[in-house]
């Protein structure tokens, strides 16, 4: 079983000059088996979230808790946090230069499960899910995101939650840049994910309502300056595909607008 | 055609090349002399000799006298000829003529020459093995090697530097017409070692050179190698693999002469720096004379700093006399580990240490993949594996 929950979470970004506080108090608990949509206007403090679970060294939390099934993640270094169970799908998957996909998703794979997979299934198992990503192959002997594209990057992200298994997966705006045809692929590939591990939570940010068409969620949340100002069900999400987010943005950001 | 190109780095580096730097006399010309006194002591001024710690040099420049020697041991098939021969030997000289004064310096100090010949139209399958071992600490050698491959020849050859002192050489390779070289010069000097070499390369008709430098150890490491086209098309690679540590100062300066049509070259020196004052200079210089029509030319140096207080400096120049070419550019890089690349290796269970490795693997993967004899290659796989943990990174 596996619970993620998030207590009054204060972060702040360092920043060449002062750290900017961002986060300003976030409470959240994603339980076993749920999925959460995270939604908010650009400089909400989404991707602020996801990176602070993870670990990110450009933010510094400066209050507050996130604990995994009650252990305390902040505490740990990054790697730890993957090998705990956590798992961010960046916004902006990095490219590594002369590491191959297949070298890093073997590493990966190692790190996280404790022992080398056996190589006869796992040259099967990445094969399949690849596969099912409409991944093509000849991508395992390219370099880590190397040249790819947007939505090659994001296919990346979900193969790599497809492999890696974790409790708890945060989705960091893995449906923006995708055309209609990816976005299908990779939501597939998300409820795929939880169809095989029941137990596992997923926290999805989003700034657009089109992916919740494809993956449906338990939990719908606005996040504005910085917090969380509204949670709800599937209804909340039809609301903002309607009416967008100026029920939830300070009037006088409009007025400055 | 002319492209002079700063494409942008994929290693994530700032891309920084110094196009237009074109040195002052051109580097084809440039004086040459087999007599040690007709070059002045270099000062530290001279822009062969501004980025070399002079006083680390042992005097090599200052006509210090031979107090040891090197030992120099050639493991080859029966089909390679390996003679020591003196001073008088005629063949002597035929890869090229000193161009700065230690070089001059080792020209007429040394007393016998190792000459390592691959005959007519031998193709040698397995490596051949130069071992040159330092006149030991303290101790000041001079030496000469000759590598010659004669027409349609094909060798593999491994030069191997290892122990201590301070030694100073020139290395020929001779390239007969369709002749095929692949070499790779390890540095795996001790610590206190000190290293100057000029390499002289003489590339006959359609004769094909891979050259790679790896340098590793060693407390000053200074080569030059020189490439001159003799015949239309032939093709020079020259590859290097650099890893400075704490103090080492590893300095590559490259001259490819251009000098007939339809030859090509390409050149790659990727660095990784880590700690205090580690140092590396890398200088490309490429001459395309009026008479080398059809020149295609690249050359690439990238470097990777892994901790502060490394530096390293990288010149590339281009120059280029004849508008009638295929093409010819470079491109000059030098950034600090992306600490996004560890981010996001890490965030995926991989250990730091581990992801360090990874990045700086494939920092140098490039180079790696291309040196084809699998025993060196694993070996400086190993060795590389060896430098990233010796700091615990």
């Amino acid at each position: 079983m596996s619970t993620l929950q998030i207590k009054d979470l204060h972060v702040s970004v360092l920043t060449d000059e002062a750290p900017k506080q961002i986060l300003h108090g976030v409470d959240l608990t994603v339980r076993p088996g749920e999925t959460q949509a995270m939604m908010g206007p650009n400089g909400s403090g989404k991707s602020t979230l996801a990176y602070s679970i993870a670990g990110h060294p450009r933010y510094e939390v400066t209050s507050g808790e996130v604990l995994l099934d009650g252990e305390d993640v902040l505490s740990m270094p990054v790697d730890q946090r993957a090998r705990a169970g956590l798992f961010l799908a960046m916004q902006y998957p990095v490219e590594v230069p002369g590491v191959s996909m297949s070298n890093f998703l073997r590493s990966a794979a190692t790190a996280v499960r404790g022992e080398a997979p056996k190589l006869r299934t796992w040259v099967k198992e990445v094969k399949q899910a690849m596969s099912e990503l409409d991944i093509d192959p000849s991508f395992a002997d390219r370099s880590v995101n190397e040249g790819f594209s947007g939505g090659e990057k994001k296919r990346h992200e979900i193969l790599q939650l497809s492999l890696l298994a974790p409790k708890i997966a945060v989705l960091d705006e893995t449906d923006s840049g995708l055309d209609i045809d990816a976005l299908r692929v990779v939501s597939r590939g998300v409820n795929r994910f939880q169809e095989q591990h029941t137990d596992a939570g997923v926290l999805l940010i989003t700034h657009y309502t089109r992916i919740l068409r494809h993956i449906t969620p338990d939990v719908v949340h606005v996040f504005a300056g910085g917090r969380i100002v509204e949670s709800g069900g599937a209804e909340l999400a039809h609301e903002l595909e309607e009416h967008g987010y100026d029920r939830f943005t300070p009037k006088q950001e409009v007025a400055a607008s | 055609m002319t492209a002079a190109s700063t494409p942008t780095a994929p290693d994530g580096l700032v891309t920084r090349s110094h196009g237009g730097n074109v040195p002052t006399a051109s580097r084809g010309l440039r004086f040459t002399s087999y007599d040690v006194d007709a070059f002045e002591v270099p000062g530290g001024r001279e822009e062969d000799w501004r980025f070399t710690p002079l006083r680390r040099l042992r005097n090599l420049h200052k006509g210090a006298a031979s107090t040891g020697t090197a030992t120099v041991s050639v493991d080859a098939p029966r089909e390679v000829s390996v003679a020591t021969v003196g001073r008088d030997d005629p063949r002597l000289g035929d890869g090229g003529v000193p161009a700065d004064r230690v070089a001059a310096q080792a020209w007429s100090s040394f007393t016998a020459a190792t000459v390592v010949t691959v005959p007519t139209e031998q193709r040698v399958a397995d490596p051949i093995t130069v071992t040159v071992t330092g006149p030991g600490v303290d101790k000041v050698a001079y030496g000469h090697l000759q590598l010659r491959i004669e027409a349609f020849a094909e060798a593999v050859v491994v030069i191997d530097h290892r122990g201590s002192g301070a030694y100073a050489e020139n290395v020929e390779f001779v390239l007969a017409d369709g002749a095929r070289l692949t070499v790779v010069g390890v540095q795996d000097w001790a610590d206190d070692a000190v290293h100057v070499a000029a390499q002289h390369a003489s590339l006959g008709r359609d004769a094909v050179l891979r050259a790679t430098a790896v340098s590793l150890g060693g407390s000053l490491v200074r080569q030059a190698p020189t490439v001159t086209f003799s015949q239309p098309g032939a093709d020079a690679e020259l590859l290097g693999l650099c890893f400075a540590d704490d103090g080492q100062h590893l300095e590559h300066r490259l001259l490819i002469d251009h000098a007939v049509p339809h030859c090509k070259s390409n050149v790659v020196y990727k660095a990784a720096l880590q700690g205090e004052a580690a140092h590396t200079v890398w200088i490309g210089d490429v001459l395309i004379q009026a008479e080398a029509e059809g020149t295609e030319t690249f050359e690439l140096n990238r470097n990777l700093l892994l901790t502060d207080g490394a530096r390293a400096d990288s010149v590339p120049n281009l120059e280029i006399e004849t508008g009638e070419i295929a093409g010819a550019g470079h491109a000059s890089a030098t950034g600090r580990f992306d600490d996004d690349q560890l981010f996001y290796l890490t965030s995926r269970g991989i250990p730091e240490d581990q992801a360090r490795r990874l990045v700086v693997r494939g920092f140098f993967g490039e180079i790696l993949q291309r040196i084809t004899v699998p025993e060196v290659r694993e070996r400086l796989t190993a060795a590389i594996e060896a430098e990233l943990e010796a700091v615990g990174a």
